[in-house]
């Protein structure tokens, strides 16, 4: 895989990860292309995109869309279902998963990527693993939290109805 | 790693466990990245969105850079400067402060710091330097955690320099307890792999154990190495077949735990990788391999039953695994059902996957493509453009001659809708190329025009040369050529009559040279028409300076008669004084030849092909003229701006020529070069450019014909071919269309006649488009045998193939039976261990060399046959003799059923000895072997990198049939070089005496202060130098190739490279060995 992007139907990045080295200035036209490219695609359209000298696969959850590029002799259906099982990790990570999880908790989004996928390849594919590692990496991280916590209690049950653009995430079932 | 975690999972109060993580999520949307991202989604325009985010850098920035700002304040700090970048803008101010938390953090902070970093940095970036000690430390950690980190970090970006420094800890954690350890350090080392191969070599057999761990994700992850290295290098890793099979039956059979399993699939990711890595070891095999292949292949297509992508996904890689490896016949059949189920599904991604699959294996299965015609048809009208792309795709494989018409105007009907450079681009490449493989004439000519109009400037611009280059070079029948170009004459005037303004400047050129050369073709058009034609194209505002010197080039070809000349002069008037200097120089030419009709008909004359004179020899009698009378002699540049540098700076250069060089004449000399030339034909520039960027000292004279000579222009002896030519009668020919619609009877249409009027309109053209491919006709694709006999027909490259067809010196070596056997005889009475062959087939066996690149690299002296090869070793099967002296290893060539063969070279004194040895492979099954052995020398007339080697062997089997195998073998120029001992001072004069040179730095091989001699020494041992002398930071080494051709080299240690300095008395000799050198240092 060279990169994988996340954006929202406003055409707003949320997640970026490049597996090529690239400059950014690269990195921005191609995000600017591609994003202007998958969104005026049509809802029955396929899934997969030629696009330069790559392959795109792309599948929208909800508001936001996931978007990798990979290599011509690479299996298109197979990076589809990559993309699914990352949703289904910060689904089950996040617990029903939506948007804005993604938005104020991006640092947490790569991480699981991080664990998912390394190095544009897949690292572990049995969930539970992956879950676990993060879990692990988290535990240390939680207790700094909690150290927050206590110096700083939050309402946040009033916070997140405010928000605007409040979508779930329908993880299909099948 | 889970006891550690089940430990302080238990320690740890419950609001800690997984369930508290959303309110974990929610927290942080109130602290002040929440702030920001909230302030964002308020704002209303771009503008102040800018503005905002300025502001929360400027407080970034002051924040990070104070000395009062805790680790967590700083972590908090890099997740909003990562926010910032991602919405696109920069803060190259946090990056080091990134680089410092991931150091200085405790393992919370540093996770984000390494996140910051490997979103911040690539590979490339200098910063990542600072990383390297924070790495090897975390890698040294007894925290798994930061452990997990830094390898994470590692196999994401790592400078490829500083791999050393931690590979050994990295090499360490293969063996950790712990398996994420491990996945991740075998990860680490796919990275290692992709970016520097050479430095993971010595652990290969690390990444066997890593194949057999005990845990399926450590397994799987080195799978990616070993996908990696077979795709390179697919013979070395034929004997992992059988495991990988192995692996992935336990895999298909649900043995791995099911944990691995997705939607209930066993480990999809892990049997996909398998399937590609086994079509990887299965492509071009001789069967073996495949043989073992075939079982678990079956049973992957009958476990994948489930309606899910994932099966399918499995299926697809299943397909095309099966059609890349030997074929079997019932599992083609399984996965032709398997791509019809594909294609016929009413799901958009499964039927692009189904095209794709087609795509694939049309050309090895074109009746696959057959039963799927209607589906095809519809997807050419398909909403969807990526579907519709695919299928034209699909139909460029399967194209002929009769069903081209319909397939390209399909593919320019695409065009013309298509907005995307890139599909442009790769598409009118196809067009063009097809187009040029079945010509008919006004077909061709009309098409091209498109292609040139739609692809416009940006189509690759190979497309319009080869197109001239067809159009000038012609078919088999004159007469079609004069019709062709005179077509093209029509449609070019009639397109310049009308609004040229509008075409692109590469049609333009186009034009403007076929009118040049082709417009006296119609009779009743007047030259000076024309001219007023192409006068008014310069006028025009849009044209580039290039496509004005195309005009001004054809203008002079044209400038004939009264009016004519007065159309020429009146052009060159106004542009023998632009600053344009190529536009100048034309304007000149075209005043100066315009009124000498004379000496124009003798530079420019009428339909004399193109072929030009580059090695600039009707020049030689000026240069000698020149040099009499007392000019210096010509420099190429490189030498020149040396010597220019030397005049500005003190000569720290040994051997360099304390003579004064007079500038001014070199540069005279560099006017002579063959831009000049290629004013008399509009293609010729291209080649000689291309052989000047070749990087050789002489110009390449291969397959040029003499056109000019020191009398001038060489009248060829062309119409005895001509003469050959037009007796050809052309068959009649109906045109493709018609065609189509004859042979609509015998392609198969599945639906039965009466249908409605939609459906008949497909099936017409679908009659169109698969004419030629219906069973009964012999299969004719691209490149294969053609059904119609084609009127036209490219012309043979006829001198300088023909050359090299003479070239092939037929040695019938192994003349008899009897010969064989004396051989062998007298091979093997020194090792008994093989029995005395029975050689059942050859009756006959001959060989035949060539050399393959360039014409006369390689000189074959034919020699005895039962030379100097008194023992005889046996190497896997395969006997092959040697004589004493040292050899290379023996390298299969080829084979078919019924023969081996082998080729090995030994380093003679003078030449260089090619042994092949050609074995029985039908008897070699019966243990016993029949063994041939050939030899020649070979020696180097010019140097070249490698040279290659080509021949056939013919043989005769008892029962009659004549067979050939064709083989080629590659040798590096290194096997002809041999140690030259010289002397310093006759080093010294004959530095002083070689013309050719060159120079570049090589990286040493070790630092300190045995650096140079290290270095030296290995070039000795692999490239056979003597090493003359070595004093401080310079030495001095030289070699010959051959007897005669001696090259010296002048190596100086600087600034940590080597300063190296070749010359030769032989043109491209030092070219050739720089480019040794660097490899022989690169390998070690």
């Amino acid at each position: 895989m060279q990169f994988m992007l996340l954006f929202s139907r406003q055409g707003k990045l949320r997640l970026q990860k490049w597996y090529v080295p690239l400059c950014d200035k690269e990195k921005k036209k191609i995000t600017r292309e591609l994003v202007q490219t998958v969104l005026a695609r049509k809802p029955k359209m396929c899934s997969f995109l030629e696009w330069r000298d790559l392959k795109i696969v792309y599948k929208r959850y909800a508001s936001l869309y996931f978007c990798c590029a990979i290599e011509d002799q690479d299996n298109e259906l197979i990076t589809l279902e990559i993309i699914h099982r990352y949703v289904e990790l910060l689904d089950k990570y996040f617990g029903s998963v939506c948007e804005l999880d993604i938005i104020f908790n991006f640092e947490k989004a790569y991480f699981i990527l991080d664990e998912f996928l390394l190095g544009g390849e897949a690292q572990e594919t049995s969930k539970k693993n992956v879950l676990k590692a993060i879990e692990q990496a988290d535990l240390l991280q939680e207790v700094s939290w909690s150290q927050i916590w206590s110096l700083s209690p939050l309402v946040f049950s009033r916070t997140r109805p405010a928000e605007p653009r409040h979508e779930y995430f329908t993880v299909p079932v099948y | 790693m889970s006891d550690v975690v089940e430990k302080t999972l238990t320690a740890l109060p419950s609001l800690l466990s997984l369930d508290s993580q959303p309110g974990s999520a929610k927290l942080s949307s109130t602290s002040k990245l929440g702030n920001l991202i909230r302030g964002i989604t308020e704002l209303t325009s771009k503008h102040e969105e800018e503005k905002l985010i300025q502001q929360e850098l400027a407080s970034i920035k002051e924040q990070v850079s104070s000395p009062n700002t805790s680790m967590r304040q700083m972590k908090e700090l890099m997740v909003r400067a990562i926010y910032c970048e991602m919405l696109g803008y920069e803060a190259s101010f946090s990056y080091i402060h990134a680089i410092k938390l991931a150091q200085q953090g405790t393992a919370l902070e540093k996770r984000v710091g390494y996140l910051a970093v490997s979103l911040f940095l690539n590979e490339s970036h200098e910063l990542l330097l600072l990383l390297v000690n924070t790495v090897l430390k975390d890698l040294q950690s007894t925290n798994l955690i930061e452990v997990c980190m830094a390898l994470t970090v590692v196999s994401q970006m790592f400078p490829k320099d500083m791999i050393p420094a931690i590979l050994p800890l990295v090499e360490e954690k293969l063996n950790h307890p712990k398996e994420i350890i491990r996945r991740k350090a075998v990860l680490a080392l796919y990275k290692f792999y992709l970016i520097a191969p050479n430095q993971v070599q010595h652990i290969h057999n690390k990444f066997r154990k890593a194949l057999c761990d005990k845990d399926p994700g450590v397994m799987t992850a080195s799978l990616h190495i070993y996908a990696q290295m077979i795709q390179e290098k697919p013979e070395g890793y034929k004997d992992l077949a059988a495991s990988f099979v192995a692996i992935l039956k336990q895999v298909v059979g649900g043995k791995l735990p099911m944990d691995f399993n997705y939607h209930s699939v066993p480990a999809p990711w892990l049997q996909i990788q398998l399937l590609r890595i086994l079509s990887l070891l299965g492509k071009n095999d001789q069967r073996y391999t495949s043989e073992i292949m075939y079982e678990v292949l079956d049973e992957s297509l009958r476990r994948a039953e489930m309606n899910h992508n994932i099966t399918y996904a499995i299926l697809y890689e299943c397909v095309k695994c099966i059609y890349t490896i030997h074929p079997k016949s019932d599992l083609l059949e399984k996965a032709a059902k398997c791509i019809g189920n594909f294609v016929l599904s009413p799901k958009i991604n499964l039927k692009y996957l189904g095209l794709k699959a087609l795509t694939y294996v049309v050309q090895q299965d074109p009746k696959l493509a057959l039963q799927h015609q209607m589906t095809i048809i519809e997807c050419l009208d398909h909403p969807d453009l990526i579907i519709k792309r695919e299928t034209l795709e699909l139909l460029f494989r399967i194209t002929n001659a009769q069903n081209v018409t319909v397939i390209v105007e399909k593919m320019l009907d695409f065009l013309r809708i298509s907005e995307d450079d890139y599909t442009t681009i790769d598409l009118v490449g196809k067009v063009a190329e097809l187009a040029e493989k079945y010509p008919s004439e006004c077909w061709f000519i009309e098409t091209m025009n498109t292609v040139f109009s739609v692809g416009g400037d940006m189509m690759q611009p190979d497309i319009p040369n080869s197109f001239l280059k067809l159009l000038s070079e012609g078919f088999d029948s004159v007469e079609e050529d004069k019709k062709l170009r005179l077509f093209a004459v029509d449609s070019y005037v009639s397109l310049l009559q009308g609004e040229p303004d509008k075409l692109p400047q590469r049609f333009l050129q186009v034009i403007s040279w076929v009118l040049g050369e082709y417009s006296y073709l119609k009779e009743e058009l007047q030259p000076a028409a024309v001219l007023r034609l192409l006068a008014k194209l310069l006028d025009t505002k849009n044209t580039s300076s290039e496509t004005k010197s195309w005009i001004l080039m054809a203008m002079t070809k044209l400038c004939d008669g009264e009016a004519g000349v007065s159309v020429a002069q009146e052009v060159s008037e106004t542009y023998s004084s632009s600053l344009d200097t190529v536009l100048r120089q034309r304007a000149h030419e075209l005043q100066y030849l315009s009124q000498n009709p004379e000496l124009r008909s003798k530079v420019l004359p009428r339909d004399a092909g193109l072929e030009v004179d580059s090695s600039l020899s009707f020049l030689d009698g000026f240069v000698s003229e020149a040099l009499a009378a007392g000019a210096a002699p010509y420099k190429p540049p490189h030498q020149r701006q040396e010597e220019l540098a030397q005049a500005k700076a003190l000569s720290l250069e040994p051997y360099g020529l304390s003579l004064p060089i007079s500038m001014s004449s070199c540069s005279i000399a560099d006017r002579q070069s063959p831009t000049l030339l290629s004013i008399s034909s509009g293609l010729s520039g291209d080649s000689t450019d291309l052989s000047l960027k070749g990087g050789s000292t002489t110009l390449k004279l291969d397959g040029v014909k003499r056109v000019w000579g020191k009398e001038g222009y060489l009248a060829q002896r062309e119409p005895l071919e001509e003469a050959a030519a037009q007796v050809e009668v052309p068959s009649p020919l109906r045109s493709p269309s018609q065609t189509g619609e004859a042979d609509n009877s015998h392609s198969q249409t599945p639906i039965p006649i009466p249908t409605p009027e939609p459906e008949q309109e497909k099936q017409q053209l679908a009659s169109s488009l698969f004419v030629g491919l219906s069973s009964h006709s012999s299969v004719s694709l691209m490149g294969k045998s053609e059904p119609t006999p084609q009127r036209f027909r490219r012309k043979a490259k006829s001198p300088s193939s023909s050359l090299d067809a003479s070239e092939r010196i037929s040695n019938s070596l192994v003349s008899s039976t009897s010969t064989v056997d004396n051989l062998l005889c007298d091979n093997l009475l020194d090792t008994s261990e093989l029995a005395v062959p029975s050689p059942s087939l050859t009756s006959q066996l001959s060989q035949s060399l060539t050399t393959a690149n360039g014409s006369f690299d390689v000189q074959l002296t034919e020699s005895d046959v039962k030379g100097s090869s008194p023992t005889l070793v046996r190497d896997n099967g395969v006997a092959v003799p040697l004589s004493g002296l040292s050899h290379s290893e023996i390298t299969p060539l080829c084979s078919d059923q019924s023969l081996d063969l082998s080729v090995c070279h030994v380093q003679k004194e003078e030449y260089l000895a090619l042994v092949s040895c050609v074995c029985d492979s039908a008897v070699q099954e019966l243990r016993s072997l029949g063994v041939a052995v050939c030899q020649y020398s070979l020696t180097v007339k010019r140097p070249s990198v490698h040279v290659e080697v080509v021949g056939m062997v013919s043989y005769q089997l008892p029962v009659g049939t004549h067979q050939s195998v064709q083989f080629s073998h590659k040798l590096p120029l290194t096997s002809f070089i041999r140690p030259l001992t010289v002397s310093t001072e006759e080093y010294g004069k004959m530095w002083l005496d070689f013309t050719n040179d060159t120079k570049q730095n090589l990286s040493l091989i070790s630092d300190g202060q045995e650096s140079l001699t290290a270095t030296l020494n290995v070039l000795k041992k692999k490239l056979q130098l003597h090493v003359v002398e070595i004093i401080g930071v310079e030495g001095i080494v030289a070699c010959r190739l051959h007897q005669d051709q001696p090259c010296l080299m002048h190596c100086r240690v600087h600034a940590g490279t080597l300063a190296v300095w070749l010359r030769s008395p032989v043109p491209d000799l030092p070219d050739c060995l720089i480019y040794h050198c660097q490899r022989a240092l690169q390998e070690h």
